[in-house]
């Protein structure tokens, strides 16, 4: 249920290396419904400030959250209008 | 398997019925979707038993929404695929049958017409669905449609309905009517290289390469058929579409492919047009009679010649296109036209358009077949 | 190092789209969006070739998803894709064949078809959208309507009541039946890959948002807060009564319960069955022993 995040914390969470993600965005192609931003399990995303040519906010990552994609891509997924991906960041770069 | 061959090459005695089905066999036809229906049922059951022998697939549908459906799915999965149905089965197949005209999509329907509208007439004769076939559908397209008088033409003109359905891409009508299913008559069926085979036109290049464009035609106007599973990543669709397959919902788009699709058939009606001259040498009187009723009128015009009136018989075998300018011809030589039909006057209005001469009707709106007699007494009427 | 948000032109699943036809016609917010892309990664994954994947659809919004999927497709008459669908699959058995299509054209004009399609065991796969009207027409009442629900044609509340899809698949025949949701896409794209995997009649309802048609008259503010009950309202329960089934988005606290429900073996539609030879014959009335209990 989405009220509660991990009340639990797993054993080995120390030892897990976190995929991270790199949004990307068409922004041409968004209408606004918000399924990324709202259904983004790391509250990663929010809405554009400026408008595509069609009027709509897009998605852009929220300020202070430009580590935090784990490139689960439920927002690739769940996206009607296939305007946002996630490419895996390659885990060498994370560790750097 | 099992069974006799696809071509049953000899002399046989058979049902106007069968012989259409055995048409079908001979054509190549390996997918027939129908549903019973009297006076078309032993169409079926005819294919129900042969289909299978050859290896082909016979399904008794729901119903003829779905037989027509399921014939325009065979096709373009690259099947030679029929149905056949009568007046009410014919109606639900409209819709369908305008979506084989749009999509391009090859397809025989045998109608054995009854008598109509509605139930009407279920086992008795009826030649009133011959407008049905040419604007059944809504919207404008060009078919073709094949008047079967005989046993042998139900099999010959089958054979024929298969081909043109592939040369053109469209849907073929086979417009028998219940005596002439019904009847029985030597049929002979040649040699299975003898029968006559038009391939559908296929791309001349592979898949994979860029810019295929599925709905662009040659100059006949006619585009190659890719089918279902070969890698083109074709799409069909009963919308107005540009030459990708796309849907393209303008003015401009449905005027040229509307226009295509009615041209690639008109153009080439004089290809098409067939019809039999029974004694029009030195005639004043032309009766223009189709399907049984044309073997009526091939006696009357012995008893009028017997009382010295010039008739003779011009007997469509195309309904549609229809020989019109075979008609615009022969009026400037004769005195009157008689149009026999069972229905309240149908093809006679087709005579009409291309003749300013008298063109009298003899009409029945079915439940038997026309006798001899009336065709008779209208041709005294036009001589004077 | 990642950075803030990268501006791309390409999605790395447009080569499945005909990506020159993008953005599609579907309203901000349309369930069918998510649906299609559960169904073309679902494709890739299948190990079938694309090539040898076929769509086939009827009329309405959820029609003109074989419009925008790179692949063979074929976009039909109302109500008929399952006839049509099951030809192709005759003809060309080595195809897989899946008719995706809306509620409206497969269970109103189409009804007659989905049902005796499912008692043949015919081999193609039925996906439905189900958005609970008519979408494409604007919103009208249809067989999915839940009791009491507005549309444009039932201006003082429906006055029907609706079918239970996943009942009525199961009841008519289907091997495999479930129900997801285009929130629930993992477990959609899952049940996509059984029901290719499978040979016989499978059936997946995906219920979608039409924020326009179905949720705008009936309280239900936009797509996101049709989602969020989705998220909040749905149970996972593959084992509940297929006669429990029936869904009112707009009665609180009922839950909406998903899963696969049917998983189940039939001898599969075959008109030259009984031209083959004796053993393979049996064998295939051997599997009709199985019932569909067996779930």
């Amino acid at each position: 249920m989405p009220a509660v995040r991990s009340a639990r914390v797993p054993l080995d969470t120390a030892r897990v290396i976190l995929p991270r993600g790199q949004v990307h965005v068409i922004p041409h192609r968004c209408k606004e419904c918000r399924f990324c931003v709202d259904f983004c399990p790391k509250d990663v995303l929010a809405l554009s400030t400026e408008t595509n040519a069609k009027g709509y906010r897009y998605p852009v990552v929220a300020p202070g959250k430009d580590e935090a994609c784990v490139h689960c891509e439920f927002c690739t997924l769940v996206c009607p209008e296939y305007a946002i991906f996630t490419v895996e960041v390659p885990r060498v770069e994370v560790m750097a | 398997m099992k069974g006799e061959p696809a071509v049953l090459t000899g002399q046989h005695f058979l049902l106007g019925d069968h012989a259409c089905a055995e048409g079908a066999l001979a054509a190549g036809c390996r997918f027939f979707g129908g549903y019973p229906i009297t006076p078309s049922t032993e169409v079926a059951e005819w294919l129900a038993r042969r289909l299978p022998e050859v290896g082909g697939i016979f399904v008794q549908m729901e119903d003829e929404l779905a037989s027509m459906a399921a014939i325009v799915g065979a096709s373009v999965a690259g099947a030679r695929a029929m149905t056949a149905t009568s007046g009410p089965g014919f109606s639900l197949m409209m819709e369908n049958l305008g979506l084989a005209a749009m999509m391009e999509v090859p397809c025989v329907v045998v109608n054995v017409q009854r008598g109509g509208p509605s139930t009407g007439l279920p086992t008795l004769v009826g030649q009133a669905d011959v407008m049905q076939a040419r604007w059944g559908s809504h919207g404008d397209y060009e078919i073709v449609a094949y008047s079967p008088a005989s046993p042998q033409e139900c099999f010959d003109l089958t054979v024929k309905a298969f081909n043109t359905a592939d040369h053109f891409r469209i849907p073929v009508l086979v417009m028998a009517d219940e005596v002439v299913a019904h009847m029985m008559e030597r049929v002979t069926i040649p040699p299975a290289e003898a029968i006559p085979r038009v391939e559908r036109k296929r791309p001349r290049q592979g898949p994979g390469g860029n810019g295929f464009l599925p709905f662009k035609a040659d100059d006949d106007l006619i585009p190659p058929m890719v089918h279902a599973g070969e890698g083109y990543r074709i799409h069909f669709t009963g919308l107005t579409h540009d030459e990708r397959g796309y849907p393209a919902i303008t003015a401009p788009a449905h005027d040229r492919l509307v226009r295509r699709l009615v041209d690639k058939v008109r153009q080439k009606a004089w290809e098409i047009v067939e019809y039999e001259e029974y004694r029009l040498e030195d005639v004043s009187v032309v009766i223009i009679a189709y399907g049984s009723t044309a073997r009526s009128a091939r006696r009357a015009v012995g008893l009028a010649r017997e009382q010295g009136i010039a008739a003779g018989l011009l007997r469509p075998i195309t309904l549609w296109p229809f020989p019109g300018e075979r008609v615009k011809k022969l009026a400037e030589r004769v005195r009157a036209f008689v149009v026999p039909e069972l229905n309240l006057g149908q093809i006679s209005r087709e005579v009409e358009r291309f003749t300013s001469l008298p063109v009298l009707g003899v009409n029945h709106a079915g439940g038997a077949m026309m006798p001899p007699e009336p065709i008779l007494e209208a041709i005294r009427e036009v001589a004077g | 190092m990642t950075m803030s948000t990268l501006i791309a032109e390409r999605h790395p699943s447009d080569p499945l789209f005909r990506a020159d036809r993008l953005p599609h016609i579907w309203c901000p917010g349309c369930g069918i969006g998510p649906a299609m892309h559960a169904y073309a990664q679902a494709m890739v994954e299948s190990g079938i070739p694309l090539a040898r994947h076929v769509c086939v659809s009827g009329i309405g919004c959820t029609g003109r998803v074989p419009g925008y999927l790179n692949m063979d497709s074929y976009h039909t008459t109302h109500g008929r894709a399952i006839p049509f669908a099951m030809a192709i699959a005759l003809v060309k058995p080595e195809l897989e064949v899946t008719v995706y299509s809306g509620d409206g054209d497969l269970f109103a004009i189409g009804g007659n078809h989905f049902i005796h399609a499912a008692r043949r065991n015919v081999d193609i796969n039925v996906i439905c959208i189900n958005n609970f009207n008519y979408g494409m027409t604007g919103g009208q009442v249809g067989p999915t309507t839940p009791m009491g629900a507005r549309a444009t044609t039932a201006p003082f509340g429906n006055y029907e009541q609706p079918f239970n899809l996943p009942h009525l698949a199961a009841a008519t025949g289907a091997v495999f039946v479930a129900r997801w949701t285009s929130l629930h896409l993992r477990q959609l794209k899952q049940a996509m890959l059984r029901a290719m995997k499978k040979r016989g009649f499978t059936f997946i309802e995906v219920l979608a948002p039409c924020p326009v048609g179905f949720g705008r008259p009936n309280d239900i503010g936009d797509a996101m807060e049709e989602m969020t009950l989705y998220r909040e309202g749905c149970v996972v329960d593959p084992a509940a009564p297929l006669d429990s089934l029936d869904i009112d988005l707009r009665v609180k606290d009922r839950p909406i319960v998903l899963g696969n429900f049917v998983d189940v073996e039939r001898p599969v539609f075959d008109p030259l069955a009984m031209m083959r030879p004796t053993s393979e014959a049996e064998n295939n009335t051997a599997v009709a022993g199985k019932t569909q209990e067996g779930q």
